[in-house]
């Protein structure tokens, strides 16, 4: 292939056209409104003049010769009878009229200080200022002349110039308007000298050029006709504007020239205006859109450009893409991390280039004549489904052809192979709000219809299996492959650069796998053991242990210690830790204490802080110390393991684990009443006004305040009693106390007592006149009558409950709502203000002019997603190295807060947001696919 | 010092970090250290309350000038970030 010589471009300018050059450069001029003759061709000098480009292919262009795809179009023009003002350029002319004189059209500065403002404005240029900055200094400029009453040239008196919405200058004195013509006249005395005080380059763009004389005539390429089945044509929205211009200015030209009555021919220009108006941008405001024939508004020149589905933000910065899948989700807990599941008719599309040499000639002919759709044989071949020649040429494979294309392939070549295992792919899925929304995959070609991941995948994605979609890119370049591999590929972003932890680990289920696992050593005897370890590749099975009894058996943490790194080491406190005031460590009696040596698991039990995404610190530690690929193999290998255990052990939950023994109930029934009454009696000192105010607030306020923290306590309460008859052999209790799924207030929700409903962080209280519901007494202050719910979800919600319930769901359904879109165009409004910034050698954050940002890297040119929680080392951590167990003595280390989980607070949005918006990003999604109109 | 053309000096404002204004040789010898020109550094108006206050005590700071802005940072310490006095 040939290669020009590569040339970058220095600058882009953007200017005026002047009307002569709008003539010079136009190809005819469009005189007539009529589009075809009766036999439906197009009539010379009307607006579909085959001089301007070609769209019916056959046909030549008159101009160029060219045929359809060949022929870029050619602008005509249409001569205007009298001259319209160009709505873009409104706000310049008033600044311009304005700042200079009304007779003799200076600026209106003294010769001084246009000396200053002119080497200022030199001075900013070498000073690095951007084109802006000059702007607004002009502007600025501009803003000073006006101000000036009389000329400081001609002596002339100024009369202050209104602008009435949209395109009408009028002076305020005596309401005289000031026609396109005068305003014109009065910028062409603008003298060049003074253009370029304004910030204008008079050789480039002069402001009379503002004011419109000729309109530019767009080639038909840019607005064509379709051709409906009925044989009917159908205009562009252009094109329909363009006639009612050259409509009206036919007439006007008419009228003008017959000598018709001033008023009509005034009436007729400011038509004229209207036309032109909303030929540029037909969301003016001040003035009706014109409309199509069926009332939908018409899509001129500055609708094609703005917005969402404008030229700019869906043509030009975002492109649809070949090699791309997209299908349904599902999951796969025996891939790894890093794989994706393809199925096999999607690998058949997509296709890599790979180029002909003479080491890889045989086996691409071979493939080559497989064809397209290789069949016979059980396992997966990939065929080919182009070949491209030297010349450049493509051939589509097809199975007739295969045998003869394939004898062609030359060295040099170039064949379209279709998708092996191994092969590198980008993984996306929508919303992308981070990096770790499009990550690299090696794929695994699969039957079935669906793409499969590993579930440790799902947090970076942010993706369920309820339904979801995700789209797949087939890389087409070495480069691009090496690219991903090295940057993107999912090992590589375990650790996230939002929190400095992981945040791909184990979730849900390979959490209470693990616990079931390690908690309390479990042993397993040689069936049981095999089993669980069947499901790792190539491991050395341990040296069994013997009972009493000389049976062999193998304990958990044995187990789990397999997959560790020889040498590792690290003690922390677990999930399910009960932060006793006297920390027994190793004795711990809830097994709690966790601490591995020399890759052995010695003592406490594996869950959410072991190994959980965002907190395992095992994990953690592993990806950190001993590189991604580590941390890949032992993700693979502990949650597999996980689930094996899991599997062992069987383990189900359901409605019957919330089950609390009566008497806890009634326990539970008797405290809620106990506040209840209290509630009651607060309101009674209330009324009677022997509540003591607290300072700060009214004493309405202080009420509310004192019934909250009561019935606060008694759903504390209830979830306590609950708690306590929910012990640790219940299913729901281990998943939420190992940090699998759920957590302990959902918990005694559904055991004990839902609680206090709010709205905005208040007790209800809207609804009706002094009342929430009419089941109440006017003025009702008491627990029941604002939104305490004692009921528990298993017993069931009384009517006024459920409704208050529903009161306080809703709120938060409103919140995500309106949450959504507005960080939406946060996040957008930040990466365009971001999105060119990098960071250079020298550690500084520039953006694409050069121009310093941030003098080192968040100030201290660390990378967030290779620090500990943030900080760049961890001298806890040191210490334990360089100390061994020394360290936690005399440090104090296990008494010390061992501080939240990376990113808690972060995670507990996430997790509520999961939790009560899941259907609200459905609808996200679905609104994406459906991006049409 | 001539503080009196100002009203009130934002420098000693807790949450204003501090301002330096450089030499002409010291801001060339920095821009060197870190091989940069004027054009490339962050701007700041010469009516920017900071400088302001800068020149109340060092009389009028022409543009071009350079000024060192020593800030309390969350990650590093300290931060020294310097910025271009320019027409405000």
């Amino acid at each position: 292939m040939m290669r020009g010589i590569t040339k970058r471009i220095g600058s882009i300018k953007f200017s005026c056209v002047s009307p002569d050059e709008i003539r010079k450069m136009s190809a005819t001029k469009i005189i007539t409104a009529d589009t075809y003759d009766d036999e439906g061709y197009p009539i010379e000098m009307g607006l579909m003049d085959p001089h301007m480009g070609v769209i019916e292919p056959g046909l030549r262009c008159k101009t160029c010769g060219c045929k359809v795809d060949e022929c870029p179009g050619h602008f005509g023009h249409i001569d205007l009878a009298m001259p319209v003002i160009h709505v873009g350029f409104i706000k310049d002319i008033k600044l311009m009229l304005e700042s200079t004189c009304r007779s003799c059209g200076r600026l209106m500065l003294t010769a001084d200080q246009i000396e200053v403002r002119r080497s200022n404005m030199s001075g900013m240029k070498d000073l690095g200022s951007g084109t802006i900055d000059i702007k607004n200094f002009s502007k600025e400029t501009a803003k000073d002349a006006s101000t000036r009453g009389v000329c400081p040239y001609c002596g002339a008196e100024q009369i202050k110039i209104k602008l009435d919405k949209p395109t009408t200058f009028r002076e305020v004195d005596d309401n005289h308007k000031l026609t396109p013509k005068e305003v014109r006249e009065r910028l062409e005395r603008i003298t060049d000298e003074d253009l370029r005080t304004l910030g204008m380059d008079p050789a480039t763009c002069r402001p009379e050029w503002m004011i419109l004389t000729a309109l530019a005539v767009p080639p038909v390429t840019v607005r064509p006709s379709i051709t409906l089945d009925s044989g009917d044509r159908s205009e562009d929205d252009l094109t329909h504007k363009l006639v009612d211009v050259l409509r009206i200015n036919q007439r006007l030209r008419e009228n003008r020239d017959t000598g018709a009555p001033q008023l009509i021919v005034e009436d007729l220009w400011e038509l004229l205006q209207y036309h032109v108006t909303t030929y540029y941008d037909n969301q003016t405001s001040g003035i009706p859109p014109a409309r199509h024939r069926s009332g939908r508004p018409l899509k001129t020149l500055a609708q094609r450009l703005k917005g969402k589905e404008g030229r700019f933000r869906s043509n030009l910065s975002g492109k649809r893409v070949n090699f791309s899948a997209r299908t349904v989700i599902s999951p796969d807990p025996m891939l790894s991390i890093n794989e994706v599941g393809v199925p096999e008719k999607a690998a058949r599309e997509l296709t890599v280039p790979v180029h002909v040499n003479e080491h890889n000639l045989a086996k691409i002919r071979e493939m080559v004549a497989r064809g397209p759709e290789p069949s016979g044989t059980e396992a997966y071949l990939p065929g080919v489904n182009y070949v491209i020649r030297s010349d450049g040429r493509r051939i589509r494979v097809t199975p007739r052809n295969a045998e003869e294309v394939s004898s062609n392939v030359e060295i040099d070549y170039t064949v379209e192979r279709q998708l092996v295992d191994g092969d590198v792919v980008l993984f996306n899925r929508q919303p992308s709000l981070h990096r770790m929304s499009m990550m690299a995959h090696r794929v695994r070609i699969m039957d079935g219809r669906t793409f499969r991941f590993n579930l440790c995948d799902c947090p970076p994605y942010n993706a369920d299996f309820d339904g979801d979609e995700m789209n797949l890119h087939v890389l087409q370049s070495d480069e691009a492959r090496a690219e991903a591999r090295i940057l993107m590929q999912v090992q590589e972003n375990i650790l996230s650069p939002r929190y400095g932890g992981p945040i791909i680990g184990a979730i849900h289920d390979h959490i209470t796998g693990a616990y079931f696992l390690t908690h309390d050593n479990p042993r397993f005897d040689r069936f049981e053991a095999m089993n669980i370890l069947s499901k790792l590749p190539d491991i050395e099975v341990p040296e069994p242990y013997k009972d009493d009894a000389g049976k062999e058996y193998w304990t958990g943490k044995q187990i789990f210690s397999i997959v560790l790194p020889k040498d590792f080491r690290t003690t922390f406190k677990s999930s399910i830790c009960q932060n006793c005031k006297d920390c027994r460590r190793d004795a711990c009696e809830f097994d709690a204490y966790v601490k591995i040596r020399n890759g052995e698991l010695l003592c406490g039990t594996i869950d959410a802080k072991g190994i959980g995404n965002s907190k395992g610190k095992v994990l953690d530690r592993i990806a950190r110390d001993y590189g991604s690929e580590r941390a890949a193999k032992f993700i693979n290998e502990v949650t597999r393991l996980a689930l094996g255990a899991l599997m062992n052990h069987g383990f189900s939950t359901g409605i019957g684990d919330e089950d609390i023994p009566d008497e806890a109930a009634l326990e539970i029934a008797d405290f809620n009443q106990e506040c209840i009454n209290k509630v009651s009696e607060l309101v009674e000192s209330y009324q009677e006004g022997t509540l003591e105010q607290m300072p700060g607030r009214s004493l309405r306020e202080t009420l509310e305040v004192e019934v909250m923290k009561v019935l606060g306590l008694a759903r504390d309460q209830a979830g306590r009693v609950a708690g306590k008859h929910l012990g640790m052999e219940n299913p729901a209790v281990i998943m939420a106390r190992a940090g699998a799924r759920g957590s302990m207030l959902n918990l005694s929700q559904m055991a004990g007592c839902v609680g206090q409903q709010a709205v905005r962080g208040e007790r209800l209280s809207r609804g009706y006149w002094d009342r929430t519901l009419p089941h109440f007494q006017k003025g009702d202050l008491g627990a029941y009558a604002r939104g305490f719910c004692s009921n528990s979800y298993k017993s069931g919600l009384n009517p006024t409950e459920f409704f208050f319930h529903a009161m306080g769901g809703r709120e938060g359904l409103v919140d995500t709502a309106v949450r959504t879109s507005r960080s939406g165009y946060m996040q957008r409004r930040l990466v365009s203000a971001l999105e060119d910034l990098k960071l250079t050698n020298d550690g500084t954050v520039r953006n694409t002019v050069g121009t310093v940002v941030q003098f080192k890297y968040g100030e201290d040119g660390v990378d967030p997603a290779r620090t500990v929680r943030g900080k760049a080392i961890d001298l806890d951590d040191l210490f334990a190295e360089v100390l061994g167990d020394e360290a936690n003595v005399m440090l104090h280390m296990d008494d010390r807060d061992v501080g939240d989980d990376y990113g808690s607070r972060e995670k507990d949005e996430m997790e509520y947001s999961e939790e009560e918006e899941s259907e609200d990003y459905e609808e996200l999604d679905s609104d994406y696919e459906g991006g049409g109109e | 010092m001539a503080t009196d053309n100002i009203s009130f000096n934002v420098l000693k404002h807790v949450l204003v970090p501090e301002h330096h204004l450089l030499s002409e040789g010291e801001a060339e010898e920095i821009l060197n250290n870190m091989g940069m020109t004027r054009d490339q550094l962050p701007k700041v108006r010469n009516n920017d309350a900071g400088v302001k206050v800068l020149e109340s005590i060092h009389g009028p700071i022409a543009e071009g000038r350079v000024v060192r802005i020593v800030r309390k940072s969350e990650t590093a310490q300290e931060f020294v970030a310097y910025r271009l006095v320019t027409k405000g």
